[in-house]
């Protein structure tokens, strides 16, 4: 039977070639702006991390200025004395301070030339706190954290560019001038968005190589990324590093809510112990962020993508009831034959069954044809956004499904009304006038 | 056109006509808001920076190797800079203009912290740099050669001599004339004064989203560090034939360092907007493809009410109506709805307006003549939709009547 309705259905499409095709292309449409805008939403708010978001914290100080009113958010950012401070006494399960730098990778071929690196200066707790997957060897030992050891770990890519994607775990890597030993590979790694470094982008391309704290410190690599001062740092290093300028993000792992609260506890007094000795002027207000959060506070492509949404859902309603009216006239105009139908013994449950399909068939092809014009449109918002989005648009088979389900879905609801009237058609008015 | 018989057919038909009207204030809607929100976008991306955008580039150079000498490789290349042909003016610079990430301070006009100092946009620069910025000087003077300092790496304070913008005079000095202020005393974040010699018209922030992209400040400090920028001012049409010779040209002078980067400030201004542009272009494909689909549906239904109703249409042909009351039928009942989806749609336009105020940090108010700017657009496009199926009605010829009972 549904075989048959099947053809039926394909034979009256065929009949109105015209409305039908403005019905399937009404929903595609419809079902494209929705996926595309409903791909970017997922990408920007689905949690990058997502077995332990609630269980990694971005750590706040409030260091700031006295003279700035108190209702202000404390600085994203720690102070060099701070973030020292705190990984000197290692209160949490895992801490890590982190910055970006900007490096010089000299290979060793005489062939390659030289070239510019983003670095992520931080401690060994990084790779185990945010479950870094390694290819090769693996994180520094703990003891490189505090001696003078000129150790790294290299991005995939990197490995790829300066050894040819070989095990380089123990060869050495050229770094503005300074050899560091490479302990490390990571495999691909790209937490979507990047939440551990709120200033300095967060759909920024991954870290060519990680490199201790430190080393960053001893050899004054330049950093990048904001630094903010309220008060003259005065000169030289040495001054820069006992300033009061923040520019450390600080992450730390606490594995339940009493290692949360005891650490909070802990920042507190931190916090007013340097208040005796003059600083933390401000009132107490340190605050432990979970991935949740801070990429609440932090994502300003969020709002944005909201709205986005809430146009494609605009657009889908337009669409729908576009695909309601095609289809009322269409249904309507077809009384004469339905009532024909009804006369011939057609059951009412028959007929509805048969526009039923009818309309599923227009939401399939209407929901194949709005998966090819979500792919499109991805590729369209990519290049908008000169690439740097291409890891936030995944297309992969479940969204397809989704979509043509969402489809004929949709269709099926737009064609309920158009259909129950269809079939309500009075038989016997209808031959009257035949 | 009389409206009595239209009004009582379309009440026949409530539900397609609602439909109609529904779309139409959705339309409208979306359509309204985006024009709203690309309007205020294109605004902000068509801000001028003050520079001579067309014929300026630039270029970094990162030092990497053990021996690498700043402060040389700095004069050496701001020598071999100026020296090439084409070559108007050559400067190092912390920043550019609209390239994202920059230096601010604090500025005030007393040695005492203040709560409400406002903050300046920094650009260092050598006794070239205004001259190479191609900023227009209305006051004062330009930093001469005794002005300029050589900044190394870690220094905080700055320099004796400043070059302000004119909105950040008019910030500070809120009723002072350009020309009485030349020579003021202002204060960075220490408590060291900073003479004021000159004022510029005009000259942005390096981030192109910011509130008070003016406030900026010129320091003739000239940076001799290890990463720094050149700013290079060609003649006039010479920025894409000199930005890869000069790269090649550094690239050669010192193997102690890389450069990279070479971008042209067209370049660099269409990154720096690239987001508001994606965003914009997103909100006008989105509008257009709502429109396109909405008229096809008022077309598409319009044409299929023609073709349902073209024995009636013979039969009162015949009766004596001309093609020009056929018309009309049509317009007038689109018209009829269209009213009703417009009056329905101004509503919900200002209510979308208003929940994205609220939720959506920087969001422009929604301005009140949009709403029946949109309201007429919409009558408008109702109108064109439904006019060749309604032509099509008016040729039915009066024999259909006849013909088919």
């Amino acid at each position: 039977m549904f075989a048959y309705y099947l053809r039926l259905a394909l034979l009256q499409m065929r009949k109105t070639p015209v409305v039908s095709a403005l019905m399937v292309c009404a929903i595609a449409f419809g079902i494209a702006a929705c996926m595309t805008f409903t791909n970017i939403s997922y990408m920007l708010f689905r949690d990058p991390i997502p077995h332990k978001s609630a269980a990694l914290f971005a750590v706040q100080l409030d260091s700031w200025s006295p003279n700035v009113p108190a209702d202000q958010d404390p600085p994203q950012q720690l102070t060099y004395m701070d973030a020292s401070a705190l990984m000197r006494e290692r209160r949490a399960h895992r801490q890590a301070a982190m910055v970006r730098t900007h490096l010089v990778v000299e290979p060793q071929g005489a062939d390659v030339r030289p070239f510019a690196a983003a670095g992520r200066a931080t401690y060994a707790d990084f790779f185990a706190m945010f479950d870094v997957p390694f290819l090769f060897g693996g994180p520094w030992d703990a003891p490189a954290d505090e001696r003078p050891l000129r150790v790294v770990v290299l991005s995939r890519s990197t490995n790829d560019r300066l050894f040819g994607g070989e095990d380089s775990v123990g060869r050495v890597c050229v770094l503005n001038g300074n050899e560091f030993r490479v302990v490390g590979v990571i495999d691909e790694w790209k937490p979507m968005p990047k939440f551990y470094d709120a200033g300095g982008g967060l759909v920024s391309p991954p870290a060519d190589l990680f490199l201790p704290f430190e080393q960053m410190v001893a050899l004054r690599l330049p950093r990048r990324g904001n630094t903010s001062c309220w008060k003259p740092p005065g000169d030289g290093f040495a001054a820069f590093l006992a300033s009061e300028c923040v520019w450390i993000q600080f992450w730390v792992e606490l594995r339940n809510n009493a290692e949360r609260d005891e650490y909070l506890a802990y920042l507190d007094s931190y916090a007013s112990e340097q208040k005796r000795i003059g600083r933390f002027e401000r009132p107490l207000d340190n605050r432990l962020s979970d991935v949740d959060q801070w990429l609440a506070d932090n994502n300003d492509a969020r709002e944005p993508a909201l709205l986005l949404l809430g146009v494609g859902v605009m657009f889908l309603v337009v669409c729908l009831l576009n695909t309601v009216g095609l289809l009322l006239a269409k249904f309507l105009g077809r009384a004469p034959e339905i009532g024909l139908r009804r006369a011939l013994g057609a059951s009412k449950r028959a007929l509805f069954l048969q526009h039923l399909v009818e309309t599923g068939c227009i939401g399939a092809l209407g929901g194949a044809l709005g998966v090819a014009l979500t792919w499109i449109a991805l590729r369209g918002v990519d290049a908008l956004f000169g690439g740097i989005v291409a890891d936030l648009l995944v297309f992969a088979g479940p969204m397809v499904a989704v979509a043509v389900g969402l489809a004929i879905v949709a269709a099926l609801t737009a064609g309920l009304y158009p259909t129950w009237r269809a079939c309500n058609v009075p038989a016997a008015a209808l031959l009257k006038t035949q | 056109m009389q409206i009595g018989p239209v009004f009582r057919a379309l009440r026949r038909s409530k539900i397609g006509a609602a439909l109609v009207a529904l779309q139409v204030a959705c339309t409208m809607t979306v359509a309204v808001n985006s024009w709203s929100i690309v309007q205020a976008q294109i605004q902000l991306e068509g801000q001028p920076s003050g520079l001579p955008e067309a014929e300026i580039f630039h270029i970094s150079s990162s030092g990497f190797a053990s021996g690498f000498n700043a402060k040389t490789s700095v004069l050496d290349d701001l020598a071999l800079l100026r020296q090439t042909p084409g070559v108007v003016a050559a400067t190092v610079v912390n920043t550019v203009p609209l390239s994202g990430s920059g230096w601010a301070t604090s500025v005030r006009t007393t040695p005492y912290p203040e709560q409400d100092a406002p903050a300046a946009a920094v650009y260092m620069m050598d006794e070239h740099g205004v001259a190479t910025f191609g900023v227009e000087l209305i006051a004062g003077r330009d930093f001469t050669a005794e002005d300029v300092r050589e900044r190394g790496p870690a220094v905080s304070d700055y320099p004796d001599t400043a070059i302000l913008s004119a909105a950040m005079v008019r910030r500070l000095w809120p009723e002072a004339s350009v020309d009485d202020v030349v020579g003021r005393v202002i204060y960075t974040s220490d408590a060291t004064p900073t003479t004021m010699v000159g004022v510029v018209a005009l000259l942005v922030a390096p981030w192109p989203v910011v509130d008070n992209p003016e406030l900026t400040m010129l320091v003739p400090d000239k940076l001799m560090v290890d990463n720094v920028q050149y700013l290079v001012r060609t003649e006039p049409d010479r920025v894409d034939e000199l930005m890869p010779l000069v790269e090649e040209q550094l690239a050669r002078a010192n193997r102690g360092r890389i450069v990279r980067a070479p971008s042209s400030m067209a370049d660099t201004r269409a990154r720096g907007y690239r987001e508001v542009r994606g965003f914009a272009t997103i909100l006008v494909v989105v509008t257009a493809a709502l429109l396109f689909v909405t008229v096809l549906g008022i077309a598409g239904l319009a044409a299929y009410n023609v073709r349902r109703r073209t024995k009636e249409i013979g039969t009162r042909r015949a009766l004596g109506a001309r093609k020009r009351d056929i018309l009309g039928y049509f317009l007038t009942e689109i018209s009829l709805i269209s009213s009703v989806g417009v009056a329905f749609g101004a509503a919900l336009t200002v209510a979308f307006n208003v929940a994205l105020v609220q939720n959506i940090p920087d969001m422009p108010k929604l301005q009140w003549h949009f709403v029946p700017l949109g309201a007429i657009a919409m009558w408008l496009v109702g109108l064109l939709a439904v006019l060749p199926p309604a032509r099509r009605a008016s040729d039915v010829p009066p024999a259909v009547a006849t013909r088919t009972v």
